[in-house]
């Protein structure tokens, strides 16, 4: 009963959170409105999304949010030292293929977004097996670092993050 | 408090306002498509969040009222960034680059903007 009502209860949670945040102003009236909405939205789209995400450890999800930020930073100072400073010549961007463990959708969209926000990294596209991402670098002395890099820091906290 | 608090937001502004400055110079500096995505996906995400904290912290401090939505704008704008770059990035694997000069993920298969849309399962739910 609880499960058919509530189909996506991680999604119906996030609903309740944005529009709390969207009205801005704390009213028991916004709350059950934003109740309302996070049953109903879920309801309707759920034929968009067959499966449920499956989280074995979410409590880890605020220390892996904390290190992307960090990195987001760091990437940021890290891409403007380079763009400023380093001549054209200087630069070596390389693809590179990272193959991946995880095998959920989300824990792959996650990856793919973390990779993109972070230091000097871009991911381009998903191989057809669903097994590999293509990621683009903008300055890749040594690639396979990168990919090391990538599945040591992200990669293997997803995966304990997601089932 | 309103003075520490101005010169907090001052302060804020004007490193949000050199991150956007890189960003756009990294579109002019870089040498192609590729590596231009780089800089407005990564310099302009901090050169924004450095003008959406310094909102954060104006309006507590001058209005004495606390605003959600800068945190909302700084949500979306992190969900939504990834997904902008990943379709430029598409495109220009297929109109700067030929399949041959990117790395395959293994022999026998290929990426998927490469793949044949037919012959993939359309739904597998």
């Amino acid at each position: 009963m609880i499960r058919r009502l509530l189909p996506h209860p991680y999604l119906s949670l996030v609903l309740i959170a944005v529009w709390m945040l969207l009205v801005n102003r704390w009213a028991v009236g916004s709350l059950v409105f934003a109740v309302i909405l996070g049953v109903v939205i879920p309801l309707m789209t759920a034929p968009y999304w067959p499966d449920t995400a499956k989280l074995k450890s979410p409590g880890r999800i605020p220390g892996y949010l904390a290190i992307v930020l960090h990195d987001i930073v760091k990437a940021n100072f890290d891409v403007a030292r380079i763009v400023l400073f380093k001549p054209r010549r200087d630069l070596q961007p390389a693809w590179i293929v990272i193959p991946l463990e995880l095998t959920q959708p989300e824990a792959i969209t996650a990856l793919a977004s973390t990779i993109t926000l972070t230091p000097g990294t871009l991911t381009c596209d998903l191989s057809e097996d669903g097994q590999a991402l293509l990621v683009h670098c903008l300055h890749a002395p040594d690639p396979q670092a990168i990919v090391d890099e990538i599945k040591d820091r992200y990669e293997a906290r997803l995966k304990e993050i997601f089932a | 408090m309103e003075m520490i608090g101005e010169i907090v937001v001052s302060f804020l502004l004007v490193v949000g306002g050199i991150f956007g400055f890189v960003g756009s110079y990294g579109l002019v500096k870089l040498p192609d498509q590729m590596t231009r995505l780089h800089a407005p996906t990564k310099s302009a995400t901090l050169g924004v969040g450095a003008v959406l904290i310094g909102s954060l912290v104006w309006f507590p401090t001058q209005h004495g009222q606390v605003t959600w939505h800068e945190l909302l704008i700084t949500l979306f704008l992190f969900l939504t960034a990834p997904v902008t770059g990943n379709v430029i990035a598409k495109a220009n694997m297929h109109v700067n680059w030929r399949e041959e000069e990117i790395p395959k993920p293994s022999p026998d298969t290929s990426w998927s903007t490469y793949g044949d849309p037919m012959h993939e399962p359309l739904n597998k739910g």
